[in-house]
């Protein structure tokens, strides 16, 4: 069978490739894996490129929605074939990468305590104490056994000559090993029994030996036999926040925001629902510098005010070190080799990539007569300065980058120009052909208490077709599996424990932080306002479409009704007209300026949503992220009334599958208990008062009033069924306030309210259970009402109508109080205090 | 030479929270340092809430300042930190024995600072570089530039680019706030102590220079006549600048570019460091409350008059 797929294969003798040789062989470690691909059936191979493509499409959409509400979204993107090492290969990156992470760490333990290699000249002080990621409070703290770094990545590249070089280090808080875990759980399970056949070595293994680690450097209690670990995510707006929750979920830590996390007495406590639980080690995500307003950045919003001190009382294991940042510095390289000599009395196996750092004289005079082989970078990461290739660089732009390095020679590092070495990627648009794309292998390596441990694998990013010098995620490149091969059959050890026995059965969420529930409950009230917000316009804009003049009064009586409850502008005119009512309605629902309009509730709704997104369907999320942008385009171009109906309806048509999936699909946790508590206040409070105020009016006995109340309390279609006839004030107050089987009469709201509240204090123990005392005692009244009155005279209307005003309170305080009581107030700001 | 002096001072800062804060974490640089021409004899902090267990421990921070700090965990609308110490101040050295034309030339300093890959003073590489409140800029190498001509001996530049910002700057409460950047100060010629002195580092460092950062107090002289009034002095700032010696000993110099003057007996320090950020006297995060600036009163007396209460 002729080789095909290889006569197609554009090989440029500039770079190394990694499957073919010089002469144009298959590489030893390719061969089993090519001749696969060669012999597959194209049907074959686009069975499975599809399923790469929906796997991929699950976790991208979920990656987008994580990633940036805003729009700027980025799909995850994997190449189906894998980047191939032998098991030689591995042994020498594997080697020299632990070597590099033996290195950081002592150096960090240096310039971290007493700094011998600032003083005798091996390490420039700019590249330290000029640093921003240098933390100075931590200086002189140690962390338990020495170890700072407990997970670090190298990204290497392979020169045209075949050896590997260090591009990048990454000492913060790697980032990309969920990614590597996900991309081998999808290419493991397209190449079945290659991968078998070839004896891949697996990752699992290397996440176990990360929380045994961890496990084992957190400082012990008395009493509990397991540390509790948690992982410290900056939040749903992180770019990599998707890695965060899948690494929370695969290594079964809780994934919490700085918000969920207090200090007390020098401990580190998660603010769950039952109250505060001790954290024994947190493996963070957060930028070190972030990570304590009190010592470290005063304006961070994310991190835990005093963890600092914790950490120097011993109390709290924080993974990474803080500090640890400090060595992500393109300046570093050109100085790792003599202190490898200092420090570990060994020569630096794997170079790094030619790095000349500017603040020293002659490497500044080097660079300005090499521009064009160099690419100028900042020293520091948070210049935040995109690279600048000296090559494109002519004339007056030549002289004015020279100037700026000689101006500030300590923030500028020239770096060699690098050709990556290429690996075959599959072609989306071609049926059978492979394509050389440019590759970078990150490889992680874990602290473990018999020194450091490799993962045998790592993320491959694939550069773009279209710029090859970059790699990098966020210019459209893509990804890859990696294999080791170590020619045998491996383990088939994976975290997914194989048998789950009675005792590690789990219901409900214990370890619910208060956060999540206040998000829940939130969700639930802005849900339930934007509900009632559709309804009320509808109610409304339905009227100025088809009524005619006898229904003028309920028109202007829905209005007032609206007004009154704050959700409808005031209308400007004393006698408006109709024209003018439209007009004013439909800029009170399409106006971003509206923060008590729809446009702000839906806003408020998506808000809360991001943050507990975990607990939603995908389905619910795109309808309502399809709503607000519909939103978003009314609001530069005002509907036409029927289209704002149409919309409204949709709106509505969203908010009932959102109740649907809440009441038949959520697990009835206390997260849920909160949803439902705040969907049962909002609409006691919405009910109570719309009512309350409708029993004022005038024409509150009038029919054409009655009905747009009923609908408006979504229940028109079982008064019509009960009575047949013209809706009529007591009957209609007997639907909507006082029917116990009605879900939108008053009284029902207040039953449940009282059933979940008790039940909620029932599972929270030492609490006491006085939360819903103002709802009993509104009950009783309320039956008492109803009992002795019959609506014979208008005074009756507005003793209920006073009754109802009062509800409203109570419900409102009991949102205060359960806020009291369970949330970590979210809302509440945070500030730095100076004083001179 | 100046005889000893011993002085008394009290620092009270006062916050009035218009809402409830829930917790207030501090950390108070507020505990004189100890250094050759000044020991601290007495030193007792006092809180309102309080008393806190721990409040006494003292730590010292990577600049070897005495720091303590502590947690308020219940709700209070107001809270007052009241710092109360008993220093001993001994002349410096300084000019009559090494005076400021006898220092070495200021670009042989600079040059010494400068990276050679060879062993270098740590302790005056720390503040050669940006910190939080200093900025390196061109701007300020150049209003440096006239008081530091070719071949000036390094004190005396010193010198003359504070006298120089003493003679063109205003002292002005209502200009600046701890938030003002330190460009502004310089375009607008206005400010306090700290700005001042946060002017007078950018300059320094921007031309290559060490020079750090010092919290302190002031003696204020009562007017003739009249008796010292409580609390009506503040926190005080100046710079101190590295000047090696012949045998390369320690030697740090203090400037005061609000007055005009080399701080001697009559200037107590608290601490030192890169900026105002790293020994503000207390730095805190709060949940809940507001952002109104606290109620500073310090009132320092020399031990000869009685000390106030």
């Amino acid at each position: 069978m002729p080789r095909t797929l290889l006569t197609n294969y554009p090989r440029q003798t500039d770079r190394f490739d990694e499957m073919l040789d010089d002469a144009g062989r298959l590489r030893p470690s390719w061969r089993v894996f090519f001749d696969h691909l060669d012999n597959a059936a194209p049907k074959e191979m686009r069975h499975q490129l599809d399923y790469v493509r929906r796997r991929i499409l699950e976790n991208g959409v979920t990656y987008n929605v994580y990633a940036d509400p805003k729009g700027a979204d980025r799909p995850w993107e994997l190449d189906p074939l894998p980047m191939i090492l032998s098991r030689d290969e591995w042994k020498d990156i594997s080697g020299a990468v632990t070597q590099r992470a033996r290195l950081f760490n002592a150096l960090l333990g240096d310039l971290y305590g007493e700094q011998r290699l600032l003083c005798d000249g091996s390490i420039p002080p700019a590249l330290v104490y000029g640093h921003n990621g240098f933390l100075w409070p931590c200086q002189g703290i140690r962390p338990p056994d020495d170890v700072w770094l407990h997970l670090y990545a190298a990204d290497l590249a392979r020169s045209p000559d075949g050896r590997w070089w260090v591009i990048a280090d990454r000492t913060q808080s790697p980032s990309g090993a969920g990614y590597a875990l996900e991309n081998r759980s999808i290419v493991s399970r397209l190449f079945p029994e290659r991968f078998r056949e070839l004896g891949v070595l697996r990752l699992a293994p290397f996440f176990a030996a990360l929380q045994e680690s961890l496990a084992h450097w957190a400082p012990k209690d008395d009493d509990a036999a397991n540390p509790q670990i948690v992982l410290l995510t900056p939040g749903p707006y992180n770019e990599t926040y998707f890695e965060h929750a899948y690494l929370a979920r695969y290594l079964g830590y809780p994934l919490v925001e700085g918000q969920d996390l207090t200090v007390r007495d020098n401990r580190v406590y998660l603010k769950t629902l039952t109250g505060l639980k001790r954290v024994h080690a947190i493996l963070r995500r957060l930028d070190d510098d972030f990570c304590d307003p009190l010592e470290l950045r005063g304006d961070s919003a994310l991190g835990i005010p005093g963890l600092l001190q914790a950490v120097r009382a011993g109390t709290v294991l924080v993974a990474n070190a803080l500090g640890s940042g400090l060595l992500q510095s393109a300046a570093l390289p050109g100085f790792l080799p003599g202190v490898c000599e200092k420090l570990l009395g060994e020569t630096l196996s794997m170079p790094s990539v030619g790095t000349w750092w500017c603040g020293e004289k002659a490497a500044l005079d080097f660079v300005a007569g090499h521009l064009d082989r160099l690419v100028i970078k900042g020293a520091f990461p948070s210049q935040r300065l995109e690279p600048v290739f000296g090559s494109e660089l002519e004339g007056a732009a030549r002289e004015e980058m020279i100037g700026r390095l000689r101006a500030h020679p300590h923030a500028y590092v020239a770096q060699e120009l690098v050709r990556f070495s290429q690996s075959p990627s599959w072609s989306a648009p071609h049926e059978r052909r492979l394509l050389p794309r440019g590759v970078v292998l990150r490889v992680y390596v874990a602290a473990t208490p018999h020194g450091y441990r490799v993962m045998p694998g790592g993320l491959t990013r694939v550069s773009s077709a279209t710029d090859v010098r970059f790699i990098s995620m966020q210019r459209g490149g893509s990804s890859k599996d990696a294999w080791v091969l170590s020619g045998e059959p491996v383990s088939a050890f994976s975290l997914i424990k194989p048998t789950i026995g009675k005792a590690d059965f789990v219901h409900g969420g214990s370890n619910l932080s208060s956060r999540v529930v206040e998000n829940l409950f939130w969700f639930g009230r802005y849900a339930e306002r934007c509900e009632d917000m559709a309804r009320l316009l509808r109610v409304v804009l339905t009227r100025l479409v088809d009524a005619d003049a006898e229904d003028e009064l309920a028109l202007l009586s829905a209005c007032e009704t609206g007004r009154a409850l704050k959700l409808l502008p005031t209308l400007t005119a004393r006698k408006p007209t109709r024209r003018e009512i439209q007009n004013q309605l439909l800029a009170a629902m399409c106006e971003m300026e509206q923060s008590d309009g729809l446009q702000g509730g839906i806003r408020r709704l998506l808000w809360a949503g991001a943050q507990v997104r975990e607990r939603f369907s995908l389905d619910n999320w795109h309808a309502l992220n399809r709503l607000q942008r519909q939103l978003q385009t009314y609001a530069k171009a005002r509907p036409a009334l029927g289209e704002a109906l149409a919309f409204i309806d949709q709106m509505l048509l969203a908010a009932s599958a959102l109740a649907g999936f809440a009441m038949d699909d959520m697990t009835r946790d206390d997260g849920w208990r909160f949803l439902i508590i705040g969907r049962r206040v909002e609409r006691l409070v919405f009910l109570s008062k719309a009512i309350g105020q409708f029993l004022r009016l005038e024409s509150a006995r009038h029919p054409g009033c009655l009905e747009w109340l009923l609908e408006l309390a979504d229940s028109i279609i079982t008064y019509r069924s009960r009575y047949m006839a013209q809706p009529e004030l007591p009957p209609t107050i007997d639907l909507i306030v006082f029917d116990e089987a009605n879900p939108h009469a008053v009284i029902f709201q207040v039953y449940n309210l009282i059933r979940y509240v008790a039940r909620l204090e029932r599972g929270l123990e030492g609490i006491p259970g006085d939360a819903d005392d103002g709802l009993r005692a509104a009950l009783t009244r309320l039956r008492t009402f109803e009992r002795n009155h019959d609506f014979a005279t208008g005074g009756d209307c507005l003793e209920l109508a006073a009754l109802l005003d009062e509800l409203a309170e109570t419900s409102a305080s009991l949102s205060d109080r359960l806020a009291m009581r369970y949330f970590t107030h979210v809302g509440d700001v945070r500030r730095q205090t100076l004083a001179a | 030479m100046l005889p000893d002096a011993r002085y008394h001072i009290i620092h009270e800062t006062r916050y009035r929270y218009a809402s409830q804060v829930s917790i207030s974490r501090q950390l108070l640089h507020l505990t004189p340092r100890d250094c050759p021409w000044q020991t601290c004899l007495e030193h007792h902090i006092e809180l309102d809430p309080g008393p806190i267990p721990g409040l006494d421990e003292s730590r010292n921070d990577c600049f070897g300042n005495p720091v303590r700090q502590f947690a308020l965990e219940s709700p209070h609308d107001t809270l007052m930190v009241r710092a109360e110490s008993r220093v001993e101040l001994r002349p410096r050295p300084l000019p009559a024995e090494r005076p400021l034309a006898g220092s070495p030339a200021w670009e042989r300093v600079r040059d010494m600072l400068d990276y050679g890959a060879r062993p270098v003073r740590l302790d005056a590489c720390r503040y050669l570089f940006e910190s939080p409140y200093v900025c390196l800029k061109r701007e300020f190498a150049r209003y440096a530039k006239p008081c530091f001509p070719p071949g000036c001996s390094l004190l005396e530049g010193a010198q003359a680019l504070m006298a120089r910002i003493f003679r063109e700057f205003r002292f002005d409460p209502k200009a600046t706030s701890v938030a003002t950047p330190v460009l502004q100060v310089l375009e607008e010629k206005r400010g306090v102590c700290q700005d001042f002195a946060h002017l007078m580092l950018s300059c320094l460092r921007s031309i290559g220079l060490s020079a750090r950062y010092v919290s302190g107090y002031l003696l204020t002289r009562p007017p003739p006549g009249k008796p010292r009034m409580i609390g009506v002095d503040a926190s005080h700032a100046w710079v101190s600048v590295f000047c090696p010696g012949e045998d390369e000993a320690a030697g740090w110099i203090d400037f005061d570019p609000t007055n005009n003057l080399l701080p001697d007996t009559q200037h107590i320090t608290l601490a030192w460091g890169r900026d105002f950020g790293d020994v503000s006297p207390l730095r805190g995060v709060i949940l809940g409350g507001d952002t109104h600036a606290p109620e500073v009163a310090v009132t320092v007396t020399p031990d000869e008059e009685p000390a106030a209460a």
